[in-house]
């Protein structure tokens, strides 16, 4: 098995059936490597989001073995190990009956860490994704719009500080300037923090922006790994119809202007 | 005599008759919980058992209370006493609330607020306290508004088996052919019902409004 340090998540064989009978993932093989934004490309049904909870084992592998930072993870403590890696998710799923600084301090506070230092995370953490702190933290989620949400959710991902971030469509159900202005935030906050983020994204143009690389999968299995500018020169028939998707739009913009 | 010299005149009987309602009702609701939000959350957990508990707890609602009474009667220990048989048998007319709500509380929390909690390391016990019971809670205290309410007004019928309270006045009141000695119980368990509806209603608004 890999257990290179420049790898943080590798996917050897893997295989998940639901209820032993339906395949939605079949034989998987993919390495992550640790600081980079891998991007989880494909349509409805395709995998992406199984493939995601495959690694902080929200669902367990048929066959196979998943592999974080070296090791099984079916080996880890399931606790532990997600405590590990943040998660963040298309409809926030904040806590409605906690206050903004309480979501976000909730992994920190299951990690015990001391008061002072909760605090103080809270606080940097809220900053970094443009929520200040003293406008936001006694608000309730009701109280928010629908990309200050988003902007909780990664801040309570970020909070512990984890070495890996988990990401589901978490801009997909944003208006479409909100959605801009928070792409243009995490790839700012991208190159500051430099985690293994594993990004699902069914949109090519998001995928082609935010990711060091873009896997595309489709059917349950992954057809191929792109940087973007590669992923745009592929002639790969199954990226083919991302390619005119996206150059269809990009047509559009230009010769509107 | 009318009601208000009924009442002035038997002060006493109407005081341990109504502390002993309330005894029965009181004892049964917390027997009731006790056994009913356990059983709420183990449903919520092995969904397959609902149709099975649930199910039981409705036959057991369509039991009339008289009948269940005298059924309880031959059982050890629990129909050697009055008031004992008339706790078990009004806790079990309590359980069905009690359970149903904290299953359909539990299970009515948002998908992707689980989802989080579980994708972010919360031990299936931080689960329960820290999210599904707080989100859960003022659907558990309807469900134990509705049963206190029942309780009252089913607890008047123990007295047909000896147990005491309110009912006591009822029944004596429908032998006597005597409206005021009914009223001297109907009244007081009716003000009982409606004083408990109002106390637990206004504890679930006060959950309902810590944001769900």
């Amino acid at each position: 098995m890999n257990d290179s340090p420049a790898t943080a998540i590798e996917f050897a064989n893997v295989t998940y059936r639901v209820n032993g009978n339906r395949t939605l993932i079949s034989g998987l093989n993919l390495s992550i490597r640790r600081g980079e934004t891998l991007m989880l490309l494909g349509r409805s049904g395709s995998g992406k989001t199984t493939t995601l909870k495959l690694i902080n084992r929200l669902l367990a592998q048929s066959a196979g073995t998943v592999l974080v930072e070296g090791r099984s993870t079916a080996e880890w403590d399931v606790i532990q190990l997600r405590r590990h890696i943040g998660y963040a998710i298309q409809e926030a799923g904040l806590f409605p009956h906690y206050t903004v600084k309480d979501n976000v301090a909730l992994v920190p506070r299951l990690e015990r860490w001391d008061a002072a230092r909760i605090a103080a995370r809270v606080r940097e953490v809220l900053q970094l994704v443009g929520l200040p702190y003293d406008e936001f933290a006694g608000r309730y989620p009701d109280e928010l719009s629908g990309g200050q949400r988003q902007r909780v959710g990664l801040a309570r991902a970020l909070a512990s500080d984890p070495p890996i971030l988990l990401m589901d469509e978490p801009f997909g159900a944003l208006d479409p300037i909100t959605r801009a202005e928070l792409q243009q935030e995490f790839i700012q906050l991208r190159k500051s923090l430099r985690k293994t983020v594993v990004f699902v994204t069914h949109d090519v143009a998001e995928a082609l922006m935010l990711g060091d690389r873009v896997a595309l999968m489709d059917s349950g299995a992954l057809k191929g790994i792109y940087a973007p500018a590669e992923f745009l020169r592929s002639t790969d028939a199954f990226v083919q119809p991302y390619v005119t998707a996206f150059r269809a739009g990009q047509h559009i913009l230009n010769s509107g202007a | 005599m009318s009601l208000p010299d009924f009442l002035v005149a038997h002060k006493r009987e109407v005081l341990t008759l109504t502390g002993e309602h309330l005894w029965l009702v009181g004892t049964s609701m917390l027997l009731a919980v006790a056994i009913g939000v356990p059983l709420g959350i183990l449903l919520s957990r092995r969904p397959a058992w609902k149709g099975l508990v649930l199910g039981a707890n409705n036959i057991m609602q369509t039991i009339p209370s008289l009948a269940l009474f005298g059924l309880l009667l031959p059982v050890p220990w629990i129909g050697a006493r009055a008031d004992r048989l008339a706790i078990l048998a009004l806790t079990l007319y309590a359980l069905l609330p009690v359970v149903r709500n904290t299953y359909t509380g539990i299970a009515g929390v948002d998908a992707p607020v689980r989802e989080a909690a579980v994708g972010m390391g919360l031990t299936p016990r931080q689960l329960l306290w820290q999210v599904e019971l707080p989100l859960a809670s003022n659907v558990i205290v309807a469900g134990i508004r509705t049963a206190t309410v029942i309780t009252v007004g089913v607890a008047t019928i123990a007295a047909a088996i000896g147990a005491g309270g309110l009912g006591e006045f009822i029944f004596r009141g429908l032998a006597m052919v005597d409206n005021n000695v009914i009223l001297a119980g109907a009244i007081p368990a009716a003000l009982m019902a409606l004083g408990a509806d109002f106390v637990l209603g206004t504890i679930q608004k006060l959950l309902a409004r810590r944001r769900h």
